[in-house]
């Protein structure tokens, strides 16, 4: 087992006072992939990019970035990472342009170089109209959209993005969403911290879920999702002796039924093979189905399963 | 992507002066850009200058050498007045700064992150210049005259340069400090209205009680203003060159470490 891991945290403490906010946190990131960190908020996601991307330091574990020790070559690692904090930091008064160039410059970029380069990330972020106003008349998705752009600037190897998608609109995420994975084909590795659970899930290669300060699961998408059950087909039907006939075709395959909505749900084991079967016994017994669904466990029922509340319900108490 | 980059390559020290440079540029540009700023950069010199001159001009007249005006008197004052109290914008530049995630990205690139601290103090230099020149032609309008000669001009911009350098740097720790841009409008203005108002700014020190005048004479922005005056009004400068430029280094070599000691803790 010698894996090329970019990202290699061991036993991460952290703590504010009495409160620990990092509780032994272990996380590998391999090359060329995404890790999404998932979480619900205050679990400990930011204060994990913070320090993976030396700006704060620790108590205990040691961290690891392209085989450089974030506390000895703070440095090194500096000059291969890119970082997007959850709140934007780009300068209100510099154009998008300006900002650009200036952190190119403090890249060790040179003049020409950095100007180009800027030039490049205006066009691939859609930003060319703006390019040369003030970043603070910028619409929020805009201002997003820089801040990403600006960590991209000397194309680091290593992404840090916490958040990105957050208080974004729907479109505005979609086209983050594509220009995440434009940076993912071109092979760089991306430490993403997110509380959507579709996110994580469309993204990412591996998903790390941290809760109080804990890793509490670790896998991808999928082995989350085997974690917390199969696949379910959800059948709805006509009328209630529809429903009641289908029950008696089915038998034990039936785990609940809806007498409202006149459906009934089933697990499956593998979707091919099963819906065949159940629709064969329905046709055999002269029984009609209005509508039929195979639901895939969502990455909020793994949210359920391991924290034992939803990501709503955790937004909830907060407020 | 397409084009290949093509990084700098040069020593370590001139990759740190080069930093500083682009953060002296950046907030350059955030001078010229903060508009509402830069208007009280232009008024508020000529709103002080022509109240203190009509205001105080008749009652502190009577107490100057014969054949000074207060105007040429008071020009030296409140030149140094507002570049004190012009050191404010430094900190709250600062201060704002370290509240934004804009520290966090500066602190995550391969530079010298002092840089940041001396962007905002030799900007400083440029907006109390604008302020300075300001003031000076509006003096001249209202009929200041000063008869110092091109030398002692010279003087006189050297002083106010090294002192606006010594208070920004001042300012540069209160505006680590401070925990909120409110916090750095008040600490800046206790620090600074009771050392430009006991001292010979506005009025001369002799017409202050025994207490208040121990401390005025004694104090840094005395020296440096009586020295400015000394230069305009072409009258023996006496010690008072000397001791502020003293005062004025002595500020510099505690505050510029501090405040950059300060700096790197804080945004550690
Ligand atoms: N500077 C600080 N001082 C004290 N406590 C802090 C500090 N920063 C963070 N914390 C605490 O650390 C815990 C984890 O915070 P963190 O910001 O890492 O959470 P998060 O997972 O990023 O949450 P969110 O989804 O809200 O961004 C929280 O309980 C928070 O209150
Ligand atoms: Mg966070």
């Amino acid at each position: 087992m010698n894996k090329d891991y970019v990202i290699e945290a061991t036993g991460l403490v952290k703590s504010y006072g009495d409160n620990r906010v990092l509780n032994g946190v272990d996380l590998q990131v391999e090359r060329g992939t995404m890790l999404a960190l998932l979480g619900p908020n205050g679990a400990g996601k930011t204060t994990t990019v913070r320090i993976l991307s030396t700006l704060l330091g620790f108590d205990a574990g040691t961290v690891k970035v392209e085989g450089h020790d974030i506390i000895r070559d703070a440095d090194k690692v500096r000059s291969v990472i890119g970082l997007t904090g959850q709140s934007a930091a780009v300068d209100e008064l510099l154009t998008g342009r300006e900002n650009l160039v200036m952190m190119g410059r403090l890249y060790r970029l040179t003049k020409a170089s950095a100007k180009a380069r800027a030039d490049e990330l205006l066009t691939d972020f859609d930003l060319q109209d703006a390019a040369d106003r003030p970043a603070k008349t910028y619409s929020g998705g805009m201002r997003r959209r820089l801040d990403l752009a600006v960590s991209l600037i000397a194309t680091p190897p290593v992404i840090f993005l916490d958040e990105p998608t957050t208080g974004l609109d729907p479109r505005s995420r979609l086209s983050m969403w594509a220009i995440i994975r434009k940076l993912m084909d071109g092979g760089t590795t991306i430490l993403l911290t997110t509380q959507y659970l579709e996110e994580a899930d469309q993204l990412a290669d591996q998903i790390v879920v941290i809760d109080g300060g804990k890793v509490i699961a670790k896998g991808t998408s999928a082995e989350l999702k085997s974690k917390v059950g199969k696949d379910r087909l959800e059948l709805v039907f006509k009328d209630a002796a529809a429903l009641k006939a289908a029950r008696k075709a089915l038998g034990k395959d039936v785990i609940s039924t809806d007498d409202k909505e006149y459906s009934a749900t089933l697990v499956i084991n593998d979707t091919n093979t099963d819906v065949k079967r159940v629709l064969d016994a329905l046709v055999s017994a002269k029984i009609s189905v209005q509508s039929m669904a195979v639901h895939k466990p969502t990455l909020d029922d793994v949210f359920l399963s391991l924290t034992g509340k939803t990501n709503n319900q955790v937004e909830q108490e907060e407020q | 992507m397409a084009t290949p980059l093509v990084f700098e390559n040069r020593p370590k020290i001139i990759m740190a002066l080069l930093d500083s440079w682009i953060m002296i540029k950046r907030s350059c540009t955030h001078i010229l850009r903060n508009t509402d700023q830069l208007l009280g950069t232009f008024f508020q010199p000529i709103m002080f200058l022509v109240l203190f001159a009509t205001v105080f001009g008749g009652a502190i007249s009577k107490a100057l050498p014969p054949g000074i005006s207060y105007l040429d008197f008071l020009m030296a004052g409140i030149i140094i007045q507002t570049v004190a109290f012009g050191s404010t914008t430094t900190a709250v530049a600062v201060c704002n700064d370290l509240q934004k995630g804009i520290i966090d990205r500066f602190r995550s690139l391969p530079m010298n992150n002092l840089a940041v601290l001396n962007g905002h103090v030799v900007s400083d230099l440029l907006r109390n210049s604008i302020s300075t020149v300001v003031m000076l032609l509006t003096g001249l309008i209202i009929g200041f005259r000063s008869h110092a000669s091109a030398l002692n001009w010279l003087a006189i911009v050297g002083l106010i340069l090294l002192f606006t350098l010594a208070f920004s740097w001042l300012a540069a720790i209160v505006g680590v400090v401070a925990k909120s841009v409110e916090a750095v409008q008040w600490l800046t203005f206790v620090m600074i209205f009771p050392l430009t108002f006991a001292s010979s700014a506005f009025v001369p020190t002799a017409s202050m009680n025994s207490v208040l005048r121990v401390f005025a004479v004694n104090q840094p922005i005395t020296q440096v203003v009586e020295a400015v005056r000394a230069l305009i009004l072409g009258t023996p400068v006496g010690n008072h060159v000397w001791l502020a430029v003293i005062w004025c280094l002595g500020i510099l070599i505690v505050a510029i470490p501090l405040a950059s000691w300060l700096f790197k803790r804080k945004s550690a």
